[in-house]
């Protein structure tokens, strides 16, 4: 028999009895596609969630008060007043810390903003005019702070593009007056001027910066939140550092601990009431997160693997049993043991190519149907395509051929006589 | 043609050994037309199972058309059959979903060497083979579509297909009513005339068997009385 001739065979096979052929595919398509399905969509979210970090610039540092855990929850900003305005303004002096770009000190607080109904409870963040660089914020209208608003402790806010759309729905929000509730005992509220919005940036940090509203660092430390510690000191939430060479950031790191350990009265090797970390730490950190739910997802993928293979095995040993009298006949007219297996060799391969095919186009669906929805990412990497196809197709041939080798090896009359 | 020396048949191992064959000879020529009959668990159908080479004797020797058959291989023994033998089954033994005419091309995919018939020219020979059995009208039809003589036609047509030298056919008439029979027996009574067939047949009906030249009478694994008759 030349291979035309085995696959004309095959193809007859298949063709006579569409049920069976259709349930083995059905085994792997099911494989295929679960597999490529659920670790496009792990591979989507560790994707967006490292992205989103590195989107920010793997280039930032933060320094915020009290010790930062790695793996562990942070505690709030702020909640050891420990890092003051002095220490930003030490870290921002080149001759302390040489590649630190920008230095960018926050006091960060959350409020009710009020404007007319609209009441929202949100982040208010004091900043410098340095914050917009720092995180390649771009204004769509108006303006941002300036040093003037700093130092005049002027009653002006920069709003995120959702933040002003919550606020003012439709209409424009520059020049409106807004009122932002004073935490604590002192309550009353403070009308802030809007000047400026943000463009829409996307998630970037833990926080999303189009909910953002900004408003002059001192106007934040004075006159909405209490910015001073027991010493009297003007203190801040975090100070934001651009590092000009990415390389340097381990080296600025070390700078910048040593710097503030001193300042702070620290002997150096001590761990101090604050923490420096980079975009690299927090990446790491949110690296674990995500590798477990990728894990996870394999998990069910690889279950979903096994069912689609057993599928495949059971249909596969099904029919060859059944079709035992169909060998011993076909031996009877001088089919080889060779041209037996050659037969189920090529029903097998078609039929877990096919599968394959169908299945990497479900799964690909799938992933696009979870894009098109918006709940998360998915991508399709060619290393799961591969993995779902090569073992559905080790699977579908070696249950294709296992059987067929054992029923072509008995003799003709055995075979026949097979119920 | 067919040559048997002291064959034997042992199925099982130990206690549950069966001698299904004691030590049979027997030799069938050219051109005859052989009945083996016998009560059943006689032996008959192990011998005629050897003979088409579908199954393998314990021991002895048996000699097809000169060429020792015993020790050949899987290989060499699906050659001999592709080659010498047709078979016809007593339950037709059809591929279900294939029509009459693909069913008789089976065997023709299996040839090798100059016997080997040119694709193209495959379902010309399974329409005459067709023709021959009466079911020219019938090519297209699935078994299901099909009576039980009609399927034993076929059947023939497919085991004369590659133009073998000895048809052997196990009780052929054994699944059908009597005049589907009549029409089988008719049939092989006709290729062994005109083609000059051999043709070794099972059978437990006196009356079947009677129609043979020779009627080979089996007894407990052994040939009880051979039988010599004139030609029917």
């Amino acid at each position: 028999m030349d291979w035309i001739e085995s696959l004309i065979t095959a193809w007859n096979g298949l063709n006579a009895n569409k049920m069976r052929s259709g349930l083995t595919m059905l085994g792997v398509i099911i494989g295929v596609a679960a597999v490529i399905a659920l670790l496009s969509i792990g591979q989507g979210v560790q994707e967006s969630i490292t992205g989103s970090i590195t989107g920010a610039g793997s280039n930032l540092l933060f320094v915020a008060p009290g010790s930062f855990q790695m793996g562990g929850v942070q505690a709030p900003s702020g909640s050891a007043a420990s890092l003051t305005y002095a220490d930003a303004q030490a870290i921002a002096d080149p001759r302390n810390v040489p590649d630190a770009t920008i230095v960018a000190p926050e006091f960060t607080g959350n409020t009710q903003v009020i404007f007319g109904s609209a009441n929202i409870n949100t982040k208010v963040t004091g900043a410098t005019p340095e914050y917009l660089t720092a995180f390649g914020m771009e204004i769509s209208r108006g303006r941002f702070i300036t040093e003037g608003d700093v130092n005049g402790r002027e009653t002006v806010a920069v709003l995120g593009s959702t933040a002003a759309s919550d606020l003012f729905g439709g209409f424009d929000p520059v020049g409106q007056k807004i009122k932002v509730s004073m935490p604590g005992a002192a309550g009353g509220r403070v009308s802030l001027t809007v000047v400026g919005i943000l463009s829409p940036q996307g998630g970037s940090r833990f926080s999303d910066p189009d909910n953002a509203i900004i408003v002059p660092i001192t106007t934040a430390q004075t006159k909405i939140f209490d910015g001073r510690n027991a010493q009297g000191e003007s203190v801040v939430t975090s100070v934001n550092v651009v590092v000009g060479n990415e390389e340097r950031v381990d080296a600025i790191t070390n700078q910048i601990n040593t710097l503030l350990l001193r300042r702070h009265g620290f002997k150096s090797g001590e761990e101090g009431d604050f923490s420096v970390v980079s975009q690299a730490d927090l990446l790491a950190t949110l690296t674990q997160v995500t590798n477990i739910l990728v894990v996870f997802l394999g998990a069910i993928a690889a279950i979903s693997l096994l069912v689609g293979g057993i599928g495949i095995m059971n249909i596969m040993l099904v029919s060859v049993t059944e079709r035992t009298r169909e060998i011993g006949l076909r031996k009877a007219m001088g089919a080889r043991k060779v041209d037996i297996l050659t037969q189920f060799l090529l029903e097998a391969i078609i039929l877990s190519l096919a599968g394959g095919a169908i299945g990497i186009a479900v799964g690909v669906g799938i992933a696009l149907l979870v894009n098109a929805s918006g709940v998360t990412s998915a991508v399709v990497t060619s290393q799961s395509v591969i993995l779902a196809v090569s073992f559905s197709v080790v699977v579908g041939l070696f249950f294709g051929i296992y059987p067929a080798n054992h029923a072509a090896g008995l003799k003709p009359i055995e075979a026949l006589r097979y119920e | 043609m067919i040559a048997i020396q002291n064959m034997t048949k042992v199925y099982g191992m130990g206690d549950a050994e069966v001698h299904a064959l004691g030590g049979v000879s027997l030799e069938i020529a050219k051109g005859e037309w052989v009945a083996i009959t016998g009560p059943s668990g006689s032996g008959k159908s192990t011998l005629m199972h050897i003979i088409g080479c579908l199954d393998s004797p314990t021991a002895g020797e048996y000699r097809l058309n000169g060429v020792e058959v015993s020790g050949m291989d899987d290989t060499q023994l699906a050659s001999v059959r592709n080659r010498e033998i047709g078979f016809v089954f007593q339950s037709f033994n059809l591929l279900s979903r294939v029509n009459a005419l693909q069913q008789v091309m089976l065997p023709l995919q299996y040839q090798r060497g100059d016997k080997r018939l040119p694709r193209g020219d495959r379902a010309k020979r399974a329409r005459e083979m067709l023709e021959l059995v009466g079911l020219g009208d019938r090519m297209r039809h699935l078994p299901t579509e099909l009576s039980g003589g009609q399927q034993q036609r076929v059947a023939i047509a497919r085991a004369l297909a590659q133009q073998p030298s000895i048809l052997l056919a196990d009780e052929p008439t054994g699944n059908l009513d009597s005049k589907s029979g009549a029409e089988v027996m008719e049939i092989l009574h006709r290729l062994h005339r005109e083609q000059g067939l051999t043709v070794v047949m099972v059978t437990h009906d006196p009356k079947v068997a009677a129609q043979a030249q020779r009627v080979i009478y089996f007894q407990d694994g052994l040939i009880a009385e051979p039988q010599q008759q004139g030609v029917a």
